[in-house]
């Protein structure tokens, strides 16, 4: 008896896709790590004080 | 259990699943879970917001609070979405939403809508101020779980009552720049408060069918077309003086509280016209055009208004 599990075999369609996601969330990512230092230069010391 | 668009399926009131295979969900499904339409119209008021604010923001901590703003909407508008996507599969012009086409499953855009919220409600905090930050959480709160989830399927005042969140956005610009709030953003809040309702009403009697058929109680539903011309007419002469009132109040040049007389004037006309003609293709045409204008009106009052106070004054 085969006790293999079964891998789900991703169609072009869906390969192409998930390629796409993945590339979205990177750029997202690098936008925001972008941001965090761009207003951290911006701000300078002044980073530190977050008043209400 | 019924099938519905191209994959997703619907069980009684809710979208229960997408088939069960590996997503082809594209980027482009998830910016239409963010409703980039409603979107640009909340940056944009929370732009004018944000530049007519006294002081001197840094351009980059502005783009900061607006890129926050921007994605926070997104943020409501996908679990919007989310929630809605059974009584938006019944009705044509939302049959298209990446849900009901069985593009992005439920629980996707339900984890993409929080995922969202919390960036951008935490980096707006970090980054801008917390004020900001709880203004916008308070929004998208109120968006989508008092609006979408309570108010919308209950009440015929949904949109008036929840217009509250669309009218949040300058707001939270101004306490982006300031880090408080005064008087004037308190203003540009009321003329989107009260310009909401004679929007949405002029859409939904064009669409009175499909709401009904999604059993939601939109005012032409529940009281009829007629009461809400009547309505119309009500908040589009309410809207006159709020409109003004920046200008009435001091906070504004003559240039802008003559354009917002003039364009509030325009807007009773369209909404007398809505009222007076009832039948047919002329009072669907009336709709169509108080819905259109209303849209110029809103954009023309608050780039009037950068105008006045970055320009003329």
């Amino acid at each position: 008896m085969d006790e293999r599990p079964q891998r789900i075999v991703l169609s072009e369609e869906q390969k192409r896709s998930r390629r796409a996601r993945s590339i979205a969330i990177a750029l997202a990512l690098g936008v925001l790590v972008l941001l965090f230092y761009v207003v951290t230069l911006v701000k300078g010391p002044a980073v530190l004080n977050r008043p209400l | 259990m019924s099938s519905i668009g191209e994959g997703a399926r619907v069980t009684g009131n809710r979208v229960a699943a997408v088939a069960c295979e590996p997503s082809i969900a594209s980027v482009s499904d998830y910016v239409a879970l963010m409703k980039p339409r409603v979107m640009s119209l909340v940056v944009f008021t929370a732009l004018v917001s944000v530049m007519i604010a006294p002081g001197h923001i840094h351009p980059m901590i502005g783009f900061t609070a607006l890129l926050c703003i921007a994605v926070g909407a997104g943020a409501a508008g996908a679990l919007n979405m989310w929630y809605d996507a059974d009584i938006d599969a019944l009705m044509k012009r939302t049959s298209g939403r990446p849900i009901p086409r069985g593009r992005i499953a439920p629980g996707e855009a339900f984890a993409f809508g929080i995922v969202l919220a919390a960036f951008a409600v935490g980096v707006l905090g970090v980054l801008v101020n917390w004020l900001a930050a709880a203004l916008l959480a308070f929004t998208i709160f109120f968006y989508v779980v008092v609006y979408t989830a309570w108010l919308k399927r209950v009440t015929p005042q949904n949109i008036v009552i929840g217009g509250a969140a669309g009218s949040l956005p300058p707001v939270i610009g101004w306490a982006a720049a300031t880090g408080g709030i005064s008087v004037e953003p308190c203003l540009l809040f009321l003329i989107i408060f009260f310009w909401t309702p004679p929007h949405f009403w002029a859409l939904s009697l064009v669409r009175v069918d499909e709401y009904a058929r999604a059993r939601l109680p939109m005012l032409p539903v529940v009281a009829g077309a007629e009461e809400t011309r009547r309505q119309i007419l009500r908040y589009s002469v309410v809207l006159v003086p709020i409109g003004a009132a920046p200008w009435l109040l001091g906070y504004a040049q003559a240039v802008y509280g003559i354009t917002a007389l003039i364009a509030g004037v325009l807007m009773v006309m369209f909404a007398w016209h809505v009222r007076r003609k009832r039948d047919g293709e002329l009072a669907e045409r009336a709709a169509h055009h108080l819905f259109a204008f209303s849209i110029l009106y809103l954009f023309v009052l608050f780039a009037v208004l950068l105008i006045d106070a970055r320009i003329v004054s």
